[in-house]
């Protein structure tokens, strides 16, 4: 393991060579620019490289979830993304939800529901939730839903089998699913009171 | 992790001869299942040729009947797809079984059919694995086998293939269409996918530098009736223990047309041909459902900690029989479609 000075050091190095590229990425509202070895993961590029905390490293592999941002609106996992396969995407994660010092409704929905303990897995869950919720009004199936040609309902079932891809070792899944389920039906009663703004949010 | 070089393919045959011409070239779609292998030391390419954003993301008619799918459709859009959802259920339903939400919007077609195997072996660069280095022996075989095959294995190996939506196409007879350094290839699903035997290197047929560009789905009347079950160790986010594809097509109480393919008990999608040949023109019935899967499993060869899978998949498919059955009486009686 190479220490610390050196991968700083690694990260400001000037392009040159095939194994390193220039990234350019729109991280949470801000253009930001990296030199990046090509080997470098999304995740390790935002963490490491740019400073952006929010996605959190569990497993690394694809299994957790706890890397989860929205990137160009999708919800996806920055630890199987290569930075140079992304370059010129938009990236977001929980940290930049947030608008006007006021919590995204997702995630003030996962504090009033008890939707957490240690949080480490929260800004992965708050991601992958966004994704869910713009997926089931865009009419997305899911494995459990039972007819592929009816519209998408969300219910208790249908949030932990869109949500499974996120672990909390806490075990805050009932919160998790309570905090999905009501933004889901706020966001219904809104799209009932003016159905020109749709469902997603 | 090897360094590499890395590209962005501009157009499918720049990549292939890009591809072609360096033996330690590979290509890279979405990443998610290589880029997993990059970190284990699995796979150790020079040069990535990034083809994720080919314009290959579209799922079209085709004239006559029938959809072509490009190769970079993601997972969660050829799932959601409504002529997919209505006239091939059975796909759908098999891509919703795999993987999670985030994968799904990540991984393609073209990378899911091209998913390698998920043995723990094959995983483990410290442990002996013939379809990881050939000639090397299988660490399997005598091992840990819970995710392993039962049908067709060799002595070199008994991977099973993981992906879900490949079984789901298995029983469409699909068309893949490659791209590679000679030209265009039509392959029929059916002779994509390999056997182990000597040469469990090789996954498919494909060669290097081949892309596949499209599948072409016929069109098929009778899959609006048709499911994919899978049996699993938890309910959601794990590989199948086993799993079956169906399309079953009912008339005046016979099997009129029935096709059948298993996963997760193969080193490919097993497309279940002799069961199919002993349902057709029989009574829908569970004993028949039950002797046509006892016919396919005759050559079942289980390790001890798979035995299981033998049991199971009988189950399987008398369950996904039984219920197109019911469903083809009930849009038989409503004078529905499907």
């Amino acid at each position: 393991m190479e220490d610390t000075t050196t991968r700083e050091a690694a990260w400001t190095r000037p392009p040159g060579g095939p194994h390193r590229q220039t990234v350019r990425l729109r991280v949470d509202g801000r253009d930001r620019t990296l030199e990046a070895d090509t080997r470098t993961s999304l995740l390790d590029a935002l963490r490491d490289g740019l400073g952006v905390m929010s996605p959190k490293k569990g497993c690394d592999h694809g299994q957790c979830g706890a890397c989860t941002v929205l990137l160009d609106g999708s919800r996806s996992l920055a630890c199987l993304s290569l930075a140079v396969a992304v370059d010129g995407s938009e990236v977001t994660t929980a940290a930049g939800l947030p608008t006007d010092g006021h919590l995204h409704p997702v995630q003030q929905a996962f504090l009033d529901a008890d939707g957490l303990q240690c949080g480490y897995c929260t800004p992965g869950q708050v991601c992958s939730a966004i994704g869910v919720l713009a997926e089931a009004a865009a009419g997305h199936p899911s494995h459990v839903t039972a007819d592929l040609d009816a519209d998408v309902v969300l219910d208790a079932a249908e949030v932990s089998e869109r949500m499974s891809g996120n672990l909390c070792r806490c075990g805050a899944y009932v919160g998790i699913t309570e905090a999905v389920l009501r933004c889901a039906s706020d966001a219904a009663a809104s799209a009932a009171s003016d159905p020109a703004a749709g469902g997603a949010r | 992790m090897r360094p590499f070089a890395y590209v962005r393919a501009d157009d499918a045959a720049g990549a292939v001869a890009t591809v072609a011409a360096d033996p330690e070239a590979g290509f890279l779609g979405a990443g998610t299942n290589l880029v997993d292998h990059l970190k284990l030391d699995v796979e150790r390419p020079g040069l990535l040729v990034d083809v994720s954003r080919l314009p290959l993301d579209a799922v079209e008619d085709v004239e006559g009947g029938g959809l072509r799918v490009g190769a970079t459709v993601r997972n969660s859009a050829l799932a959601a797809d409504r002529r997919v959802r209505h006239d091939y259920p059975v796909l759908s339903q098999a891509l919703l079984a795999g993987a999670t939400g985030q994968l799904r919007n990540m991984a393609t077609t073209a990378g899911n059919l091209l998913q390698r195997t998920r043995c723990v072996y094959f995983r483990d660069v410290t442990t002996p694995c013939a379809k990881r280095e050939p000639g090397s022996g299988c660490s399997a075989i005598g091992g840990y086998t819970r995710y392993h095959a039962v049908l067709g294995a060799s002595s070199h190996c008994i991977a099973t293939h993981p992906s879900d939506m490949a079984v789901g196409m298995a029983v469409l007879d699909p068309v893949v269409v490659v791209l590679g350094p000679g030209g265009e290839k039509r392959i029929p699903f059916a002779e994509l996918h390999r056997l182990p035997g000597d040469s469990p290197e090789r996954d498919t047929v494909l060669e290097h530098g081949d892309l596949i560009t499209h599948v072409e789905v016929p069109a098929y009347p009778a899959a609006r009736n048709s499911a994919y079950r899978k049996v699993r160790d938890r309910a959601s986010y794990a590989f199948a223990l086993v799993s079956v594809a169906a399309v079953l097509e009912v008339t005046d109480g016979r099997v009129a047309d029935v096709r059948l393919a298993f996963g997760g008990v193969a080193h490919r999608p097993w497309r279940a041909l002799a069961a199919e040949e002993l349902l057709r023109g029989q009574p829908a019935t569970e004993e028949t459902f039950r002797a046509a899967a006892d016919a396919e499993l005759a050559a079942a060869e289980p390790q001890p900690g798979n035995a299981f899978k033998v049991p199971m998949l009988r189950g399987a498919v008398v369950a996904v029989l039984r219920d197109l059955t019911t469903a083809a009486a009930r849009a038989a009686g409503t004078g529905e479609d499907r």
